[in-house]
């Protein structure tokens, strides 16, 4: 396999269930060979769907998917090669793991000894070798899980869907299970097509991430650059902590930055969705590119504002402030700097760089 | 202190479950328990003739016994015959052995008449009882009579697996023209075998198409499976002869359409055939609600999962999903043939005479031939049958698995 070329490619790919309202509208994503892509998004957003077309479990009302290449309209579920794990893992309750892990081999008719040995690596994989001979209902969510992705992969699938897979472990287990599932991607190389709507999980395991909303994709970028460079409200807000300022664009300062008015303040920002003067656009601000009492005269960008609220949370100090006319604009001042002596009430200048402060589309569900 | 609202609060759920105690007790435990103990108890000879009985134990069984026992069993049947208890006596030492009903009867009538004809007095019981009944030269109704007055007995288990007791006190089997019962338990069993393999062929898909049709639709579905259970027992066995009979609905299409020829008609009612296909159809619901109820527990997406492992649709039904659904088949089975080993109404309707099973049988020595021992008997025999199943289902599957709840 080599790096580059496309394993999955879905091309204009719409479905509806009912005929009338599109649960998914003209997909165009392309998956490389190898690759770990997650689908993010709210729930309803159309994750489960796209991965059940990729699946064979359900076909797409308009488009086409490609594996490969090829088509894959007509090809059943089990022809596919696909290794899916499921969001409630769907192991076997009657059949041991070994079996369980046995079967995808058995119904291709593998000979015993060969089945043997890959069940073990398979199991080695997952760091459970002891556990073969274990009914799934005793085993716990951490080591169901395991065996659901040992029996993903046991038939050396290059494709593995994996949907929501660990929304039933509790947070530690999660957070281990995401390293364990990348030190897997990573040794095996496989293509994985992951669905989750938690921001952080996807963080931690993808080289690219598809934003969901709505069966539209927001934007495809690797983790750093939807938080680094969001390009719609909806992703800056879903990835990430921001504070959202509404505004109108009052000039256009070059081709990148513009000039908005917002709650009574200029603000420069970066133009990132297309903009006139006098279009209504949201500024995203990162809470942490924030100053507070910075050097006279440093940023463009300086503004009055009163603290209304500390709280400390260890590795850093959230400030909630009064300013730009919101009562929930939120600053974090990192626990290396001190906080100088910030006191709720104090009236302090905030300040931070146009490019830390990006004029998205206008999203005015919240006000 | 904690004591005294505690014992009341257990007094007063005592009190409502009450009504419901007795009533289980009066209507289900005290008749099964009553049937129970007429099959090994008898008092009806041992209190008509208890010195008799009390003589006859000291009789070696061989030639006749003495005159002293004639003697007495002549003052007790004369006894008997007055308190009009002779008819019951005769007809339990009948049972014994067939022919001796008049003898007792007629002897028990006749005594008194002969006691006082003294002109033509025998000088002995036994000659006068001989001179009423030459039967009374032989030693058979005095084994019989003997056999009878066993107040616990045995001899209704035996005659309920075709065996008696000899008169040398073994255990042997009845003559050829008299075993009846194990071949009829035999076609039971395999009746009831038949009828939960239908069932279970036919409730199958309809259970598998309930659990995976979408909530509205699962509803009415049921409901219609549960139709049959609305309407009467009697009018859904007699709506099958209607459809069966040589002159009726399904022959009637047959002829029609040329398929038999008028004079070829099917014999499908009032015969072993009738009862297999309305026995199948009355119990058909008992297979569908459990297997129902076990498949809708299996989530669609272990069979999603088998295929996207690379099983065959028959593959993943095979391996996956019929595994998981057994429970429910063991329920099911159990329950059918449970019920029809003890089906009554539709065999004796549409059975005609080779199409009766064994509660048919029971039915009719509890009605007819009024030996409720027999009965009895039969029915515990029946039930000893039904508990050894539920212990083998429970052994292999296990209760509570069954998936009723
Ligand atoms: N089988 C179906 N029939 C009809 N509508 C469906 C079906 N499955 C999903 N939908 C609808 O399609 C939309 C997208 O559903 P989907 O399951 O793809 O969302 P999702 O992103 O996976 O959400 P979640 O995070 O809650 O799993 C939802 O509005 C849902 O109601
Ligand atoms: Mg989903």
């Amino acid at each position: 396999m080599s790096g580059n070329d496309v394993h999955v490619e879905f091309a204009g790919v719409s479905k509806s269930y009912d005929g009338r309202t599109l649960v998914v509208r003209d997909l165009d994503l392309s998956v490389r060979t190898g690759e770990f892509v997650t689908l993010l998004g709210p729930s309803g957003s159309g994750k489960t769907t796209i991965l059940m077309m990729l699946a064979g479990f359900q076909t797409p009302t308009g488009g086409e998917i490609r594996i490969g290449g090829r088509p894959i309209q007509n090809l059943p579920p089990r022809k596919r090669g696909i290794g899916m794990v499921f969001q409630n893992y769907a192991l076997f309750p009657h059949m041991s793991v070994g079996a369980n892990l046995a079967f995808p081999l058995e119904v291709r008719g593998m000979a015993a000894e060969e089945r043997q040995a890959r069940v073990g690596r398979a199991l080695a994989l997952v760091r459970l070798e002891e556990l073969s001979d274990r009914r799934p209902g005793q085993l716990s969510g951490g080591q169901q899980q395991r065996v659901a992705i040992a029996r993903a992969l046991v038939f050396e699938p290059e494709l593995v869907l994996m949907d929501e897979p660990l929304g039933a472990l509790d947070r530690s287990l999660r957070e281990e299970m995401q390293y364990e599932i990348r030190r897997i991607h990573r040794s095996l190389g496989v293509t994985i097509v992951y669905v989750t709507h938690d921001q952080q999980e996807a963080m931690v395991m993808s080289d690219r991430i598809a934003v969901l909303r709505d069966g539209v994709v927001e934007q495809i970028a690797p983790p750093e650059g939807l938080y680094e460079e969001p390009e719609r409200a909806f992703v800056a807000s879903f990835i990430g902590e921001n504070n959202r300022l509404h505004g109108r664009v009052a000039g256009m300062v070059d081709r990148d930055v513009c000039e908005v008015e917002t709650g009574g303040e200029m603000v420069r920002a970066l133009k990132v969705a297309p903009c006139e003067v006098g279009d209504h656009v949201t500024l995203s601000i990162r809470p942490e590119r924030v100053e507070i009492n910075p050097e006279p005269g440093r940023y463009r960008n300086e503004l009055r504002a009163e603290v209304e609220d500390l709280t400390f949370l260890g590795d850093h100090l959230r400030v909630r402030l009064a300013a730009c006319a919101r009562e929930d604009f939120i600053v974090k001042i990192p626990n290396v700097l001190g906080h100088g002596g910030l006191l709720e009430g104090d009236a302090v200048r905030i300040g931070w760089t146009a490019s830390d402060c990006r004029a998205l589309n206008h999203e005015g569900g919240d006000e | 202190m904690a004591g005294n609202p505690a014992r009341r609060a257990r007094l007063r759920a005592l009190a409502l479950v009450a009504p419901l105690l007795i009533f289980v007790g009066v209507t289900f435990v005290a008749p099964l328990a009553t049937m129970l103990m007429r099959s090994v108890h008898d008092p009806v000879v041992a209190d008509a003739l208890p010195e008799t009985l009390a003589l006859l134990e000291g009789w070696d069984g061989d030639g006749l016994p003495a005159e002293a026992v004639y003697e007495t069993a002549a003052r007790e049947l004369e006894r008997s015959n007055e308190e009009r208890t002779i008819g019951q006596v005769a007809g339990r030492v009948n049972r014994v052995q067939g022919g001796l009903r008049s003898v007792f009867t007629s002897t028990a009538r006749e005594l008194r008449d002969a006691r006082l004809d003294t002109g033509a007095a025998q000088d002995t019981w036994r000659g006068t009882m001989t001179a009423i009944d030459s039967a009374w030269a032989d030693p058979a109704p005095w084994h019989a009579l003997r056999t009878a007055g066993e107040r616990f007995t045995s001899r209704h288990y035996l005659n309920a697996v075709d065996m008696e007791r000899l008169p040398d006190g073994a255990i042997g089997r009845q003559p050829e023209e008299r075993r009846i019962y194990l071949r009829l338990f035999g076609r039971t069993m395999l009746v009831s075998g038949a009828i939960t393999v239908l069932c279970l062929l036919l409730g199958y898909p309809i259970a598998h198409l309930i659990a995976r049709a979408p909530p509205g639709r699962a509803d009415l579905l049921l409901v219609l499976v549960l139709v049959p259970f609305w309407t009467s027992l009697l009018v859904r066995t007699t709506s099958w002869i209607v459809l069966l009979q040589t002159q009726g609905v399904i022959n009637d299409v047959l002829v029609a359409i040329g398929l038999v020829g008028d004079d070829g008609r099917l014999a499908m009612v009032y015969n072993m055939t009738g009862t297999l296909i309305a026995m199948t159809h009355v119990l058909l619901p008992f297979m569908v609600l459990p297997l129902y109820s076990v498949m809708r527990g299996i989530p669609p997406q272990y069979m999603s999962a088998a295929a996207s492992l690379g099983a065959t649709p028959l593959q993943a039904f095979l391996r996956v999903y019929l595994p998981q659904s057994l429970p429910g088949v063991g329920a099911g089975a159990l329950l059918v043939f449970i019920l029809s080993i003890g089906f009554y109404i539709t065999p004796a309707l549409v059975g005609g005479s080779d199409g009766q099973l064994i509660s048919n049988m029971i039915a009719y020595h509890m009605q007819t031939s009024l030996n409720w021992g027999l009965a009895g008997a039969l029915g515990g025999i029946l039930l000893v049958g039904v508990l050894v199943l539920y212990m083998v289902y429970d052994r292999l599957v296990g209760v509570e698995r069954m998936g009723l709840s």
